[in-house]
């Protein structure tokens, strides 16, 4: 047990088990098929609490290194690892993934083993994205989540999921090329500097890059990211990919996909180019307020409950990609426990968006699978049918509002906070998304779950299953959970967290 | 004395023997009963497959020039000798069972192929121009014949007219330029002509590069690059879809192979021009093939032009310094053949008794009715755009670095956006095979050969995705 390679396991389990449930086919019943799912993804969670039992919260690098020759005539290795920026990744993906597969099988009917098995291949390439550490090999996993992802909207997607998959494709697709090409170049210049392993990430952060390059590199990685992420103005795929996938993947799209976006930037950007990030820390500094600012009224006026969901994602991830280059500020007037305290905050909204959005999609995906409909319009009342669902249902649009006690909360302030170090401008825009996420989540909420039953089918309505109940409330605890006590989270990402404040902040010319 | 003539006789032998097989196939065609018609392509198969294994079996042997300095036998043509066998066995498993259904003239299909096949092994191991145009011949006048094998359709016939105007035309331009090259030089040996021009006066250079023009005209005609790419379409549309097959794998790579002979062996002092000319071609192959793809409906005739769309890369494969990366032009012409083979061959088995699948709505509602042909065609689909796990990455990964390595930056970022704009259009196959119903209700019995080749060539993409070392540790050693 202690010598298993515990990343390879934890990578290539759940693509075993799409194997075994494509290879199964439709011969056999649907219970079959989710047992079979939902035990590779228990295996999963299993092999990823392990890690998390058995990783060292005081180191920094990389632990659970593996580290084997694949292409050696091309430097390319397969070599994995993680530390305390990946691990509550990994959980994340792990435990909603466990969700996600246990919340298919009331609304979807068609083709269930093809859709258990994209869902455990996706959780494969994920994990394999957050624990590759040799560039090339993220890449691979990167592009190869494509296709599942593709397929997943494509196949059981609402009715404009054509246009969607497609744009969600191409979208994600320009993006990576621009990332391959950036790392072939650094590749060229380590190798030109005489580094050894090459493509590994960890010397791309301690390859040179003159300021020229670095502009260059900042950039085509900036456009990379920013696609996925994804920041105000390449977002457009997100409200509609979101829209037409099915429940289980808006809520892997939502909680995990964009987690990837914000991850390349721990990767890539910050400690790569530190240099060309920090001269044009204003540019994505303004960006992230237009998300969150800008989006946050768009988010008001939408008419469709995924969509209005979809735009407050910007806005939230808004605040990640704030935090992040809020440390180059702080920097300047040599804030370092500020910048610390920015980055913190960074880290802890990307986890915490991942419980509160996947929570609000499979709450839509409830009312969804009962009434057919995403429109606002078409609900009103339904806590006079729903108590249970409603209760828990204000819970999440409560924390997606950033109420303390919620972890919505903790990731906000400590940005906002840290923020006001800065510059009081940016800090007072980024306060506003705690009036603009109040009103449009609770107009929201008032409209949907509040008020007199107009809709004759809404009085028809069902509580939640167990099956809906038991999804919901785990993670209505994780999402207190992390709003009252989130040191365990704060302490793993402590030391891997300096070590990249570092990394950014020290200058390669 | 005489041992050496055995021995480098022993060398000609896939080529011998190959010619011996064609003639003993065109026997049985004639003289066999109905009952064992059957067994032609099967023994055509086996004949190509042996060849294939001869020409392996001769891979070690030390490079020897053969008939008076005419033809080469090196590392390198025996490894693109085996591969043309390789893709000719699985081109007859895919076409087998669709020719038997068609009104063919049966024996002389196989015949045809297998002297194509003949001339592509002249072309790629020759030393000399006129062996060079002697294999380009072979090569070209049976696939004239095939294009046009179902005499009745007019399509058909059109594309036949159309490659055989369009090829003789590019056969003359090869020959003007190899004359032009003659007057120059006062030879006909490529290594001979390589040497006189190396330190050559600059009149007799003029006359070269004269020379270098026509011969560039050709190759691009054999490609079927932009803006010598107006037969392509044609004739990938109106051919039979094996013959199609044939055409979009196979003579890739020998088209490869003639490049590589008339534009790195033959003119290397000329590297820089040739090299702006083929970047020219490049981008206006990348440029037309992605965008004019999208408008297509016909399944062919949209593979046609994400072939030209592919030629542009392949071109640009050629670029940068001198001859060191043929490793990666050929890991791409491979990767491409392989790829477009199972595209094609999927055609090939939907269509195999009778009904011809061709357009892109005839795909619909695939994914339920063949899991698993829908499955590998996704696969070829996704490894034509270049997604990783599948080998169209690894292809596209080492001509980027190679582009970034020579500094040519700008090239690399045409090719990747417009690598970009070329998913567009694979992403419609799919999109046709999984997200949209059957209308279709015609479902062909899938023979057993076919489906193993379907398999073989699926899993070979697949596998030089995760795992190129080997081929590429191969390649990079030949250079």
């Amino acid at each position: 047990m202690l010598d298993l390679p515990v990343l390879s396991v934890l990578t290539w389990t759940p693509l075993l088990g799409a194997c075994l449930l494509l290879m199964t086919g439709e011969r056999r019943s649907a219970v079959f098929h989710e047992r079979l799912a939902f035990f590779f993804a228990l295996v999963h969670l299993f092999f990823s609490l392990v890690l998390f039992k058995r990783f060292d919260t005081t180191i920094a690098g990389m632990q659970f290194v593996e580290f084997a020759d694949w292409l050696p005539e091309l430097d390319i290795h397969y070599a994995l690892g993680v530390d305390g920026l990946s691990l509550p990744l990994i959980l994340l993906t792990s435990f909603i993934t466990v969700l996600v597969i246990l919340g298919a099988r009331p609304g979807i009917k068609s083709r269930l083993p093809g859709y258990y098995a994209a869902f455990l291949m996706m959780e494969s390439m994920i994990t394999g994205v957050f624990c590759a550490t040799d560039s090339i090999l993220f890449y691979m996993f990167f592009e190869a989540m494509l296709i599942p992802m593709f397929l997943i909207i494509g196949i059981w997607g609402g009715a404009n999921r054509l246009y969607a998959t497609v744009k969600f494709f191409l979208y994600t697709f320009l993006g990576s090329v621009f990332l391959l090409l950036s790392l072939i170049y650094m590749h060229l210049v380590a190798q030109e500097a005489g580094l050894s392993n090459t493509f590994s990430m960890a010397t791309f952060a301690g390859t040179l890059f003159n300021m020229t390059e670095q502009k260059w590199l900042f950039f085509a990685l900036l456009f990379a990211f920013a696609i996925k992420i994804p920041m105000w103005p390449v977002h457009t795929w997100l409200p509609d990919a979101h829209t037409e996938a099915p429940t289980g993947g808006s809520v892997i799209l939502a909680a995990v996909l964009l987690k990837m976006g914000g991850y390349g930037f721990l990767r890539f950007i910050l400690p790569v180019v530190p240099d060309a990030a920090a001269a044009y820390a204003e540019v994505v500094i303004a960006l992230s307020l237009v998300a969150v600012v800008y989006i946050g009224f768009v988010a008001l006026v939408q008419k469709d409950m995924k969509r209005l969901i979809a735009y407050s994602s910007v806005a939230h991830m808004g605040f990640v990609t704030l935090g992040f280059f809020l440390i180059f500020a702080l920097m300047k007037n040599n804030r370092i426990e500020s910048a610390m305290m920015s980055l913190q905050g960074a880290l802890v909204q990307q986890i915490s968006h991942g419980f509160i959005s996947a929570a609000l999609f499979f709450g839509i995906g409830v009312l969804y699978d009962r009434m057919h409909s995403r429109k606002i319009a078409d609900y009103g009342g339904v806590a006079n049918v729903m108590p249970w669902f409603s209760a828990l249902f204000v819970l999440f649009a409560m924390a997606n509002c950033g109420l303390p006690g919620t972890s919505g909360f903790v990731g906000e302030f400590f940005v906002i906070l840290s923020g006001f170090q800065a510059s009081i401008v940016t800090s007072v825009l980024a306060a506003t998304t705690l009036i603009l996420s109040a009103a449009y989540t609770l107009w929201l909420v008032k409209r949907v779950i509040y008020g007199e039953v107009v809709q004759k089918e809404v009085a028809t309505l069902k509580d939640i299953t167990w099956r809906e109940g038991v999804i919901l409330s785990s993670l209505a605890v994780f999402v207190l959970g992390l709003g009252f006590w989130p040191q365990p989270l704060v302490n793993c990402m402590q030391a891997s967290g300096s070590l990249l404040l570092n990394q950014a902040t020290q200058s390669k010319l | 004395m005489l041992e050496t003539m055995t021995f480098k006789g022993l060398l000609l032998t896939p080529e011998v023997f190959l010619s011996v097989g064609i003639s003993l196939v065109l026997l049985l065609a004639a003289f066999a009963k109905k009952g064992t018609q059957a067994m032609v392509p099967l023994f055509a198969q086996a004949i190509v497959g042996i060849t294939g294994l001869l020409c392996l079996a001769s891979f070690n042997i030390q490079s020897h020039e053969l008939w008076m300095g005419m033809l080469l036998q090196d590392q390198t043509t025996s490894l693109i000798k085996v591969l043309l066998c390789l893709l000719t066995v699985i081109t007859i498993s895919f076409s087998r069972h669709y020719v038997r259904n068609r009104a063919f003239m049966q024996g002389e299909y196989w015949v045809l192929m297998m002297f194509s096949l003949l001339g592509m092994m002249v072309l790629v191991a020759s030393q000399h121009l006129l062996a060079l145009y002697l294999g380009v011949e072979i090569m070209a006048l049976p696939l004239y014949a095939m294009v046009s094998m179902c005499r009745d359709n007019s399509l058909n016939a059109e594309a036949g007219m159309k490659y055989f105007v369009m090829g003789a035309l590019s056969s003359g331009m090869l020959l003007y330029g190899i004359s032009m090259l003659y007057g120059a030089t006062g030879t006909v040996g490529i290594p001979e002509i390589s040497d006189i021009l190396s330190d050559a006066d600059p009149q007799m250079m003029h006359i070269a590069m004269f020379g270098l023009v026509f011969i560039m005209v050709a190759v691009a005609f054999k490609f079927g690059a932009v803006p010598f790419h107006m037969w392509l379409p044609d004739v990938y549309q109106g051919a039979p879809t094996t013959v199609t097959l044939f055409i979009g794998s196979v003579t890739k790579v020998a088209a490869v192979g003639m490049a590589y002979r008339l534009l790195h062996d033959l003119l290397p002092e000329l590297s820089d021009t040739w090299q702006l000319m083929l970047a020219g071609m490049a981008v206006l192959s990348l440029v037309l093939g992605n965008i004019v793809a999208i408008a297509q409906t016909n399944a062919k005739r949209m593979l046609a032009y994400s072939a030209i769309s592919h030629i542009g890369f392949l071109f640009l494969a050629m670029l940068g310094s001198g001859g060191d990366n043929l490793g990666i032009y050929l890991f791409y012409v491979l990767v491409y053949a392989l790829t477009a083979q199972g595209a094609f061959g999927v055609l090939t088995i939907l269509s195999g008794e009778g009904g011809e699948i061709e357009t892109i709505k005839d795909l619909r509602g695939l994914g339920k009715r063949r899991p698993f042909v829908a499955f590998m065609m996704m696969l070829f689909m996704f490894s034509l755009i270049g997604v990783p796990p599948t080998a169209g990455f690894y292809a596209k990964f080492l001509i980027l670095q190679s582009l970034l390595e020579n500094g040519l930056w700008l090239l690399a970022l045409i090719a990747v956006i417009f690598s970009v704009i070329g998913a567009f259009y694979y992403l419609r196959i799919i999109k046709s095979m999984y997200f949209e119903e059957a209308e279709l209700v015609f479902d062909p019995r899938i023979p057993l050969d076919a489906g193993c080749a379907l398999t073989l060539t699926g899993a070979l993409v697949l596998a030089l995705g995760i795992m190129p070392t080997p081929i590429w540790a191969l390649l990079q050693r030949l250079v």
